[in-house]
This record gives C-alpha cells, sequence and structure tokens, in this order.
C-alpha cells in the first residue's frame, strides 16, 4: 500500500490520473468532465433519468451493441473476402476451424438482431413518454434515420454468408424495388419512362438484374464502410442533441406542476 | 404442432418470440406507470426532479446493464450457432422464400397489396409518418413522463400501429406462412402441394360488375366504380375537415397538419379495411375480396 501511495505521487500517475479517487462531490464531478467517454454525460442529473424503468436503457444498450458489433465485425474481417468465390467457404472456415471464429460470428449476428428490437422499444418508450415533444422534435427525426440505418445494416449484412438463407431473403428483399413507382421496371408508370431490368432502381442497389456476385461485393463495402459511417455520424448528432435539448426529458416540474 | 415448433424455435426466428415477450411486457410496464401517474395529481417523475450525480448513480446502472447484456450476448451465442446453410444456388428456390424477420411484416403486405404499395409506398409513407410525428402532434402534455389520460388518441394510434400491425404481422408472416405463402394453422403441417380453393375477385364483382370485359380489356364501369370508393375513401378527411373545421381542436391543428394526420391515418385505416377484406371471406367460405380499383396502370 506504501508502495501503492508512492505510485500515486509519480509524475506518470498523475499525467493519467488527474484527480484523487477519495469520494467528495469534486472528484465525482472531475470523473466524469475528466473523461472522454464519460464526458457524454452531464455531471448531475435529475433523478428520474437514472431510472431504469423510465428508460428502460434501451437507447443505451443499442449503443453498446452498435459498439459490440463494430468490434466483432472488424474481426470477422480478417477471415472474410466479399468474392462469390471465397465467401461461403470462408465461412466454414470460420465456423470450423478459427479459434473462436463461431463465437465471434455468433455475437454478431445475434447482437445484429437484437440491435433491431432494441432500437424499436427504445422507440416505443421514447413515444410512450411523450419525449418527441418540444424541444425533442428535430432528435426524433434523427432517431427515425437511425432506426432505418440500423435495418439496412442488418439486412446488408444478411446476404454476406452467402449461402442460400442469404441470396434468397435478400432477393426477395430487393424484389420490392422493381417495383418503385417510376423508378423500377414493373413499378407504376415505370416502363413509360423508360425502365428496364437492366437500368432501373433495383439493378443500381444489386449492380446486376439478379443477386449476383456484384451484388456481394455492393453489400459488403455497405455494410462494413458507407454504412456504419453514416450510423456513427447520426448517432453523434442524436448524442449531442440529447445534450443540447436539456437532457433526459422529465416534467418541467416547476411549470407545469 | 411439431412443425410448428420446429419454426418458432429456428434460431434466426429467437428475435421474433423476444419481440413479442419484449413488446407485451414493455406495454404492461408503461400501462401500469401511466395509470399511477393518471391518478396523482403530479407524475412520479416530477417527483424525483432533484439532481443527483451521474457518477456513481448513472455510471452504474450503465455498467450493471453493460455486464447483464455481455452475459445474455455470450451466453446466447456459445449455446446457439448462427445458421448456415447450403452454398448460394439461384437455381434451387426454397418454398416459401422469406426476408429476414424484421421486414416480414412487409413481405405480409404483399398479400393484400401489388408490391409497389407494399413494397415502397407504405414503407415510405411509415419512415416519412414516423418523422412527422413531432410535427403533428401539438399537444403539449404529457411531455417527459408516463400517462395515457392526457394523450390517449396520440397512444393508441402507435401502439396500434407497432403492436398490431408491425409485430403481429411480423408474428403472422413468420409462423402461418407456408409453401406457396399459403395460410397455416400451428397446429397444420405446411404441405408445399396445398393449392388454396377459393378464387381472388375484385370489389366490383362482389357487386356483380366484371373487372373485365370479353375482350380482357378493362371495363370503364369498373374502373369508375374502383376509383369512386378509393376516392370516396379518401375523401372522408376533407368531409371531416369541413364539418369540424371550427372547433378549437381544428383550429389548433391547422389545415396542413390536418392534411398529413388524416392522410396517414386513413391510409393505415386503408390497411386494416384490406386486410379484412382479404382474410374475412376466407373464413366466411367466400372469395377473398383483391382488388378494389383496377386500372390499366396501377391496382389497389
Ligand atoms: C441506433 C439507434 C439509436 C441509438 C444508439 C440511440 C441512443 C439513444 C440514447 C443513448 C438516448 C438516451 C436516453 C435513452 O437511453 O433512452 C437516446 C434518447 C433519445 N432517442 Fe435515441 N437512439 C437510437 C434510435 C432512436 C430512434 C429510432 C428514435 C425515435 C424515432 C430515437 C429518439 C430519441 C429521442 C427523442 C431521445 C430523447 C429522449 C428523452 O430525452 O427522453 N432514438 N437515444
Amino acid at each position: 500500500m506504501a508502495l501503492m501511495e508512492k505510485f500515486r505521487k509519480t509524475d506518470l500517475y498523475k499525467s493519467v490520473f488527474r484527480h484523487s479517487y477519495q469520494d467528495t462531490q469534486r472528484n465525482r464531478a472531475l470523473q466524469i468532465v475528466d473523461n472522454v467517454f464519460l464526458h457524454l454525460h452531464p455531471v448531475r442529473v435529475p433523478r428520474h433519468a437514472t431510472n431504469i424503468g423510465f428508460t428502460w436503457g434501451m437507447g443505451g444498450i443499442t449503443f453498446l451493441l452498435f459498439l459490440v458489433l463494430t468490434i466483432t465485425g472488424v474481426i470477422l474481417m480478417f477471415y472474410y473476402r466479399p468474392t462469390a468465390q471465397y465467401a461461403y467457404e470462408d465461412m466454414k472456415y470460420l465456423m470450423n476451424d478459427v479459434p473462436f471464429g463461431p463465437l465471434m460470428r455468433n455475437m454478431h449476428r445475434w447482437a445484429a438482431h437484437a440491435m433491431v428490437l432494441t432500437v424499436m422499444l427504445h422507440m416505443f418508450r421514447v413515444f410512450l413518454t411523450g419525449s418527441y415533444k418540444p424541444p425533442r422534435q428535430f432528435n426524433w427525426v434523427v432517431g427515425v434515420i437511425l432506426l432505418v440505418l440500423t435495418l439496412l445494416l442488418s439486412f446488408s449484412g444478411y446476404l454476406l454468408p452467402w449461402d442460400q438463407l442469404a441470396i434468397w431473403a435478400v432477393t426477395v428483399g430487393t424484389n420490392m424495388a422493381r417495383a418503385t413507382p417510376l423508378l423500377g421496371h414493373e413499378g407504376p408508370f415505370g416502363a413509360e419512362l423508360g425502365m428496364r431490368i437492366d437500368n432501373d432502381v433495383r439493378f443500381v442497389l444489386l449492380g446486376g438484374t439478379e443477386v449476383a456476385p456484384p451484388t456481394l461485393l455492393r453489400f459488403y463495402v455497405g455494410h462494413c464502410i458507407f454504412l456504419p459511417l453514416i450510423a456513427v455520424i447520426f448517432m453523434a448528432v442524436h448524442f449531442w442533441r440529447v445534450r443540447k435539448d436539456g437532457g433526459i426529458s422529465g416534467p418541467e416540474s416547476k411549470k407545469n406542476f | 404442432m411439431q412443425q410448428f415448433l420446429e419454426i418458432i424455435s429456428k434460431p434466426d426466428n429467437i428475435p421474433i418470440g423476444l419481440l413479442l415477450v419484449g413488446a407485451i411486457f414493455f406495454s404492461w410496464l408503461a400501462w401500469t406507470k401511466a395509470r399511477k401517474n393518471d391518478l396523482l395529481d403530479r407524475p412520479v417523475e416530477a417527483t424525483m426532479d432533484d439532481k443527483v450525480q451521474v457518477w456513481p448513480y448513472l455510471v452504474r446502472v450503465e455498467f450493471l446493464a453493460t455486464i447483464a447484456v455481455m452475459a445474455i450476448l455470450v451466453f446466447w451465442s456459445v449455446f446457439l450457432d448462427a445458421p448456415l446453410e447450403e452454398a448460394a444456388n439461384r437455381a434451387l428456390t426454397p418454398n416459401p422464400s422469406k426476408a429476414p424477420w424484421y421486414f416480414l411484416g412487409l413481405q405480409e403486405l404483399l398479400v393484400y397489396f401489388d408490391p409497389w404499395i407494399a413494397g415502397v409506398v407504405l414503407p415510405t409513407l411509415i419512415i416519412v409518418g414516423l418523422m412527422a410525428v413531432p410535427y403533428v402532434d401539438i399537444n403539449p402534455k404529457g411531455n417527459g413522463y408516463y400517462t395515457f389520460k392526457e394523450r390517449k388518441f396520440a397512444i393508441l394510434v402507435y401502439s396500434f400501429g407497432f403492436l398490431v400491425l408491425w409485430v403481429s404481422l411480423i408474428v403472422l408472416g413468420t409462423f402461418m406462412r407456408g409453401p406457396g405463402w399459403n395460410f397455416f394453422w400451428p397446429w397444420e403441417r405446411w404441405d408445399p402441394h396445398y393449392v388454396a380453393v377459393l378464387t381472388n375477385v375484385d370489389l366490383s364483382e362482389v357487386l356483380n360488375i366484371p373487372t373485365r370485359l370479353p375482350d380482357n380489356s378493362i371495363n370503364p364501369v369498373a374502373m369508375i366504380f374502383g376509383a369512386v370508393v378509393v376516392l370516396g375513401y379518401y375523401s372522408i378527411g376533407p368531409v371531416y375537415w369541413i364539418l369540424k373545421r371550427n372547433t378549437d381542436l381544428m383550429q389548433k391543428l391547422g389545415l396542413v397538419r390536418y392534411a398529413i394526420v388524416s392522410f396517414l391515418l386513413l391510409t393505415m385505416g386503408g390497411v386494416v379495411i384490406k386486410i379484412i377484406l382479404r382474410l374475412a371471406p376466407t373464413f366466411l367460405g367466400m372469395n377473398p375480396v383483391k382488388y378494389v380499383w383496377v386500372t390499366p396502370w396501377f391496382n389497389i
């Protein structure tokens, strides 16, 4: 212990931890403010905001799952090549021969499903507490965009194993695009506007007339780079706005009650 | 029944079970809290407005939640493998082919609408409609606490959309749609050779107006009939406005907001009506209604 005390006095220690750990009001505040991750939070919040029965913790859990997905996803990328020739073989290899491969893939898949679930429940909570009302209207809109991005992330990832489940689920999902009014070759007024199977929105989405190797590459790049990047940007805005709009919503106790 | 259990326990369908349980649990939780608040003169949240320090009071909750979520996730991942089927093969179409579970409500809508509506227009309206919510709901009450009595209409509409239209259509689409997207009760086997005996009819045909003329072109009378029905339905919006425009609520809402809300609500109601037109007759042994309005360019 004496050694620890000595260590706490070194320049090295003090350069990392800027305040002592003694339980004082001031240190509790510094704990939040001096930490880049924790300073997402205010120093103090109304008590109901720490009550899990109020927020259900669903927004936070959604974010946690996103972090889990980022880490397990990067690990999966080490073992996966997005070409029709290798994708499925790489999956087999991952599931059978890579140490902890199945654990990483399973965690990635189940966290993805769970994130879709928690984002829906988060939205349900925000609705039921009326938290989209002024001044939080815009953050609700940002939230809807995050919901769409979450679904797109999950859907684009579904194709990557390149097995029967993957290509047919994505075939069914993207077939809708044929029927887009004006922009799809089978949609109302599509043919009249010169849409064909090889130039409509579905063609752009798939990189071809059916779910084929170019689709795999397209979905891979979207899944691993484009969509996560956009999602991170919108999450940054979302969290920033939670703070700027006055923190977690609550009844304006003095004014209204 | 055994097949139903097999489908329900497919690894990729577990989230649907969780969604069902979660939706019911959280509806119950929110309902209990709302009831309690509605009986008080200040909501419980308003009595908890003293400030507490984030370290440790919030951070410890986050920490515990993180541990719980990670434990569940690791447990789930150790004991249940993500599915990996046969290698992709374009020549082998599974029957039924299903989208991922969260899109199955939309896929189920394909039974009731043409793809341009089910797959494009309705999803777009859902997204746009959700984004519009904060701007069309001008009720200032119930901001930041659970309540039911102060915002009955908003809560009923949202819960209906989420619980009935979104969640239960997902359940229907996943668990009760077999080969050929035919309907099967949980205790029935999915028979790939099952052929539906009932033929679809159009609404006009129920009233003995044939949709098509003998030369197979569209019967103008049927087309006009369809137009009258659909446009007549949507005109409930404007008519209601004219009748009620001087009320307090409508004055506050304003024409633009009212137009958006009434259009979205009527569309939501229209989805329900088409589902009923399609499903109810089958249970009565009558022919299901397919289209309400047939034109050379689009069908509704
Ligand atoms: C990737 C998806 C999302 C993430 C990671 C996320 C994260 C969060 C977090 C951590 C909070 C703080 C409070 C809480 O945990 O409940 C929050 C609040 C909020 N979220 Fe989200 N969210 C997401 C999607 C959405 C969606 C889909 C909506 C609604 C359409 C939404 C609307 C809001 C609003 C309005 C608040 C403020 C609530 C209040 O002050 O009580 N978010 N979000």
